[in-house]
């Protein structure tokens, strides 16, 4: 169990300084789900079982959605998906080009 | 009338420019001939060789703060980053390591009051779980404070982000929604197959999870808020797989008014109630029930659900107005 516990916050740790080092902001509003699911395990380990069903479902769960949509908002995730096409354009040598 | 006197009257300025503007070129030309004709051969030269050395300095100067000012002000940039960050951690962690262990006896936390909660709670208050008891009795008047934060959170954000009838002309997602005003899905997929079937499956147990823990806040985990937090997070997978127009046939602006209005005075009159009667000493007609069953606890199941409705309104609120500018 002590064990267990132990990977968890290891885990945390590791999540926390990954969501301030990601460059990408959707893959760091993902990885901050991800701790805050951690977190609410955690704190059932630590017999608080009405702080862990208030972390998931407001930490992970409605958090994350509003993070995403103010992503949306700001267009972070559209301008995402079109460094994606220009680099699936590059690899294929500009043939997509061509068509248009 | 008007407007062909202010013809003219531009007419005569353009002209007026035009004319002062001739003036200086054949003054400046005038000059430039004088000063050629004043020099001899050698200050000609003597002032190319100046410009060309001032340019060199210039150009030095630019490489120099290209290659290494920009080295410098990285490396000033990283050490510092590192100094203060290591600074930092060692700080807390300092800290850490004086803290009292978890669960140690000794623990500052472990004094008269929580003593009093844990040996006198379930009498007091009729509540199993004593955490719910804690935060809707004993201390209710900053529950009803915390309900009031998130309704002035959800008024602020319908202040900055609801749309009106003329922010179509400023804003282009507006104008996009207010052109083609039954597609609400102008940034989203419509009629996903997996995620209406997986929502079809997912939203009732989501939203009967939530009403259980609402409704059993004094007797297991969880209470108004948590619960609350779920069956809003039930409402805006439906409201994602099925889109607004389903949702408005049974959940609209009014009703979150409504809903919201009703809660939070429902809330505010019981426990206005157990004030006035706890100031006076006299004693509540409520009765307190047998700790353990489901009408028990006396005022602590109404101000859960009345908690639950507001937390359960304010985040599909947010979602809504985040995504589309209205409810």
């Amino acid at each position: 169990m002590n064990v267990i516990v132990m990977l968890m916050l290891v885990f945390l740790i590791i999540c926390a300084v990954a969501v301030s080092m990601t460059k990408d902001l959707l893959t760091s509003v993902i990885i901050y789900m991800a701790y805050s699911m951690i977190m609410s395990v955690v704190w059932i380990t630590m017999e608080s079982p009405d702080l862990a069903i208030t972390e998931a479902a407001v930490g992970a769960g409605v958090t994350t959605l509003l993070f995403f949509l103010a992503l949306k908002k700001i267009h972070a995730i559209d301008a995402r998906n079109e460094v994606r096409k220009a680099h699936a354009q590059e690899k294929l040598g500009g043939e997509t080009e061509h068509e248009k | 009338m008007k407007s062909k006197m202010m013809n003219k009257l531009s007419e005569w300025l353009t002209d007026e420019a035009s004319a002062l503007e001739r003036e200086m070129e054949a003054s400046q030309e005038r000059a430039a001939d004088e000063d050629e004709a004043a020099l001899t051969p050698a200050e000609i030269r003597w002032a190319q060789e100046e410009k060309e050395e001032e340019e060199r300095i210039a150009r030095r100067l630019n490489e120099w703060t290209d290659e290494t000012g920009t080295k410098i002000s990285r490396t000033l940039y990283s050490i510092l980053c590192l100094v203060i960050c290591l600074t930092l951690i060692v700080l807390l962690l300092y800290t850490v390591t004086e803290l009292p262990s978890f669960g140690s006896p000794d623990h500052p936390i472990n004094n008269e009051v929580s003593a009093r909660y844990i040996e006198k709670g379930l009498q007091e208050t009729g509540a199993v779980n004593i955490v719910t008891g804690m935060i809707l009795d004993y201390r209710a008047f900053d529950t009803l404070g915390e309900s009031s934060v998130l309704f002035t959170a959800a008024m602020v954000v319908l202040f900055l982000l609801r749309k009106d009838k003329e922010s179509h002309k400023y804003s282009p997602l507006a104008k996009v929604m207010h052109d083609n005003p039954h597609s609400d899905t102008y940034y989203e997929p419509k009629n996903d197959i997996i995620l209406q079937k997986t929502a079809f499956v997912l939203v009732p147990i989501v939203l009967l999870t939530g009403v259980y823990v609402v409704l059993n806040g004094h007797l297991s985990p969880g209470g108004g808020f948590s619960g609350g937090a779920i069956m809003g997070a039930g409402l805006i997978l439906y409201v994602i797989a099925f889109g607004f127009a389903k949702m408005r046939r049974f959940f609209t602006y009014k009703t979150y008014q409504f809903v919201v209005l009703i809660a939070l005075l429902t809330y505010a009159c019981s426990k206005c109630y157990s004030f006035f009667t706890g100031a006076n000493h006299i004693p509540s007609v409520i009765p307190l029930g047998t700790p353990g069953a489901i009408l028990s606890s006396g005022l602590i199941l109404v101000l859960n659900i009345c908690v639950g409705f507001v937390v359960t309104c304010t985040m599909y609120c947010f979602y809504a107005v985040f995504r589309k500018g209205e409810l």
